[in-house]
């Protein structure tokens, strides 16, 4: 074990842990709006449900980026000797998911509490209330995106 | 394969057929109603108000009898239930069980009846209970708590809200007065002291003075002994037990009642219905007229039929320009899942094509993207074709529905198979794990987008491009349809050369080719062929956009803002590297869980811990990624695809039908 894993290790624990607290937050503030409309409207139980999931998918995320660089550096097994350059790098690389994730899961947990009172005042728009989460997500998205390429690159580099 | 076009009709018939020309149209459901004309000297509108809401109060009634027999007699309900729809009856069926309305109106009354005496029985439960309480402090006294004295004597039976010592009550007693008390304590505790006191027939008043002074409260009154008294009680609520039972049985044994009443609720609610379309018809001394609008294929058989059974009168013409036809959307068996999803963005408005077609393919197709496992692919199918077989009488939109996720569900498997995922590498993990064979995997047909991402972003795009593309042309089309052929130049050609010139020449340079993985780069030629094309549209798109505007330097400013729009369509392609980011998510997460799954290697322990996390680890990642592949879908859709042609606005074709919770009636009618 070396400085430059606990460095890789901390990125991919920070992913996982800064997504994973902000879907938490967001999927929290959905349910409690969730669990109002329902109390009025029973029927409408699967349509809130839907909603109140879109921002659990940024600890998805989170959890796939450290999933994917716990593998990269060899801790889920096999040799983990990484130089401490590389272990930073992987640092920086799981930062986006980390930030983005926290703060838009939060952002579209928000979107959803709206989405849910919408849906609840009129049922037949629930195509377009689920859209509005659904534009935060992309961030997370790019987030996701950048991340991982940028894990996988990091593995061919030689440094 | 489009919006289906309406014919505006107008029915004419003969006072004496009302209603059943309303029975029959409601049954076959293909006219929606349409305001009547206004009243004037000969026609005029016959309020129904009253009728309707004798009939809502009877299907209200009815409900109210069905969630009492819920409460008493739950109703045994399938794992399909919710898939099953409405049982179909016939109109024999339909009139047989018509003629049970008196006996089923008896027992819906009688339903409520028992409930509402289940209401009170429960309701004196507590009652008692109280009482009874309340005489377990007097149940060492042996007398009547009435009890008031003999011809000598005054007893005074009561508690005071303390603890208090027989010698402090005499105490306090002898300095209020001096008449002598028998006083004998029959319980005591923390909150309250009940005693029994006896004086002298002279002293009652100066004693009752006093003890009232400190609070004496009156024991409850009974003509009995305290433990007569609670014996009596307890009797008394088992009695009332036994009735509730009673009560209880009787509703269950109701519970066979459950169809008719179910049917008894949908009736009047068709009454009701029918009710109020009666209300809306332009009636004379002997005519009535009816007016609405019919999908046009349907009308050769209305017209018909109607002539046939009744002396009517059936004209159809088309409707005004500027009258707000109904939607009803016509397309073949495989894009006609997808009409929920057009439908949940808005209708096609006025003069709109239905974009059902076009988006029915790319929906397949980006939702197996999505998804892209075979396994949860086949899981998909599976659980969809089930459903569809095991409730033939489902519900036109669930169909509809399950239809679509058994053909995205297809699409999930061809992905999964090219890109090598069965429950992520199940397949390997098990081969190596629990028989050491590490070399059979499940090869991709194509590549795993885990260890070639770059390139699973490039088809991402470039399936964005065209679905973008698609957009664009749908648009071409439409415009050139209505034959505004310069608009077409304007609004759809210049950005073809725009965007699409911009991706050649960034394709041509090699810094960018290098990122992307791509194996060639285009020749400079091409760059600067590309770039002229890509400078053509700007200048045409900066020219044109603002052309409502008369004033130049006006429409050169709103130009430049139009050709800003080339940012959106930068975003709008970067979009779809979600199709990368969910793949991704999918087999990353499965491959998690069967590693957790395979920790504790070949070993009864370990073959156990395998199959229980793979269950659960699977049924949660198809659950929440089958979710995402839909919310994304949709989004990609809506967003991405329908902004580029599509503004919708139009109002859905609603017919006059059976609108019905439990059964609907069928009329079968060659056509």
């Amino acid at each position: 074990m070396n400085i430059g894993v606990a460095l890789a290790l901390l990125g991919a624990v920070l992913a996982a842990l800064f997504a994973g607290i902000g879907s938490a937050i967001g999927v929290g503030l959905a349910g409690e709006a969730a669990a109002g409309v329902v109390t009025e409207e029973p029927s409408s139980f699967s349509k809130v449900l839907l909603l109140q999931l879109l921002p659990g998918t940024q600890g998805i995320y989170g959890l796939l980026i450290g999933f994917v660089t716990l593998t990269q550096i060899g801790v889920m097994g096999g040799s983990s000797d990484i130089s401490i350059i590389k272990g930073a790098l992987y640092l920086a690389a799981c930062l986006p998911m980390a930030f983005v994730g926290y703060k838009s899961a939060i952002s579209q947990g928000k979107a959803s509490v709206a989405s849910i009172g919408l849906v609840a005042k009129r049922p037949d728009q629930f195509g377009k209330a689920m859209i509005f989460p659904a534009m935060v997500e992309t961030y997370a998205i790019l987030a996701l995106l950048i991340s991982i390429l940028a894990i996988f690159g990091i593995g061919g580099m030689a440094v | 394969m489009a919006v289906v076009s309406m014919k505006k009709a107008l029915i004419c018939g003969m006072k004496k057929d009302r209603r059943a020309v309303l029975d029959f149209l409601q049954r076959q459901g293909v006219l929606e109603i349409s305001a009547g004309m206004e009243d004037d000297a000969i026609f005029q509108k016959k309020d129904a108000l009253s009728d309707k809401t004798e009939q809502e109060r009877e299907a209200a009634l009815a409900q109210q009898a069905l969630e009492v027999l819920n409460q008493y007699a739950p109703e045994e309900k399938g794992l399909l239930a919710s898939f099953a729809g409405r049982e179909i009856l016939s109109v024999e069926q339909y009139d047989e069980m018509r003629g049970r309305d008196a006996e089923t109106r008896e027992v819906i009354q009688k339903i409520l009846n028992l409930s509402k005496e289940m209401g009170e029985l429960r309701g004196r439960l507590p009652k008692l209970e109280q009482q009874r309480e309340e005489l377990v402090p007097w149940s060492a006294l042996d007398i009547p708590l009435d009890f008031e004295g003999t011809q000598n004597t005054r007893a005074f039976i009561g508690s005071f809200p303390e603890q208090l010592s027989p010698e402090s009550l005499a105490q306090a007693l002898a300095e209020q007065t001096e008449a002598p008390v028998e006083i004998s304590l029959v319980s005591s505790s923390k909150i309250q002291s009940c005693y029994f006191l006896l004086c002298g027939v002279q002293d009652a008043p100066a004693v009752e003075e006093a003890l009232k002074a400190m609070g004496l409260q009156k024991a409850p009154p009974s003509p009995v002994t305290p433990a007569q008294r609670s014996r009596e009680l307890t009797e008394e609520t088992e009695r009332v037990q036994e009735e509730m039972r009673q009560r209880e049985k009787e509703l269950a044994d109701l519970a066979s009642w459950r169809k008719s009443i179910k049917f008894y609720q949908d009736d009047h609610r068709m009454q009701a219905e029918k009710l109020d379309v009666l209300g809306n018809l332009s009636q004379s001394r002997s005519v009535f007229l009816i007016s609405g609008y019919v999908p046009e294929p349907r009308t050769d058989v209305l017209e018909r039929e109607l002539s046939q059974r009744f002396d009517v009168y059936t004209e159809f013409s088309e409707p005004a320009e500027d009258e707000d036809v109904p939607v009803l959307l016509h397309n073949n068996k495989f894009s006609e899942p997808v009409e929920g999803i057009v439908e949940g963005y808005s209708l096609p408005g006025k003069g709109e094509p239905d974009p059902t077609a076009v988006t029915a393919p790319f929906y397949y197709i980006l939702f197996g993207l999505m998804l892209s496992d075979a396994a949860y692919g086949l899981i998909l199918v599976g659980a969809c074709a089930f459903a569809m077989k095991k409730c033939p009488h489902m519900e036109a939109g669930m169909r509809k529905t399950l239809r679509m996720f058994l053909y995205c569900g297809i699409s999930t498997i061809f992905w999964g198979l090219m890109f090598g995922s069965f429950f992520g590498d199940a397949v390997n993990v098990i081969a190596t794990t629990f028989f050491n064979r590490p070399d059979i995997r499940l090869a991709p047909l194509w590549f795993e987008p885990v260890s070639l991402p770059m390139k699973m972003l490039v088809f991402s795009f470039c399936l964005g491009i065209i679905h973008l593309f698609t957009g664009l042309a749908v648009k071409l089309v439409t415009l050139l349809k209505s034959g505004d052929v310069t608009d077409s130049i304007y609004d759809v050609i210049f950005w073809y050369m725009l965007v699409g010139g911009c991706i050649v020449f960034l394709l041509t340079m090699p810094m960018l080719t290098n990122m992307l993985e791509l194996s060639f780069t285009l020749p400079a030629p091409v760059g600067i062929g590309s770039a002229i094309i890509a400078g053509i549209g700007l200048v045409g798109i900066i020219l044109t956009s603002g052309r409502e505007s008369r004033n130049w330097g006006k429409r050169l400013l709103k130009g430049i803002y139009g050709a800003y729009g080339v940012t959106s369509y930068l975003s709008d392609i970067l979009s779809y590297s979600r199709l990368l980011a969910l793949g991704l998510a999918t087999s990353v997460i499965s491959t998690v869980f069967n590693q957790l799954g395979s920790m504790l290697g070949n070993s009864i322990p370990g073959i156990i811990l395998f199959v229980l996390v793979f269950l659960i680890g699977h049924t949660l990642n198809l659950a929440i990624n089958a979710m995402g592949a839909y919310v994304h879908t949709n989004r990609l859709q809506y967003v991405e695809f329908f902004g580029k042609f599509y503004d919708g606005g139009g109002r859905k074709f609603q017919p006059f039908a059976v609108h019905t919770k439990y059964y609907n009636v069928k009329e079968d009618i060659q056509s």
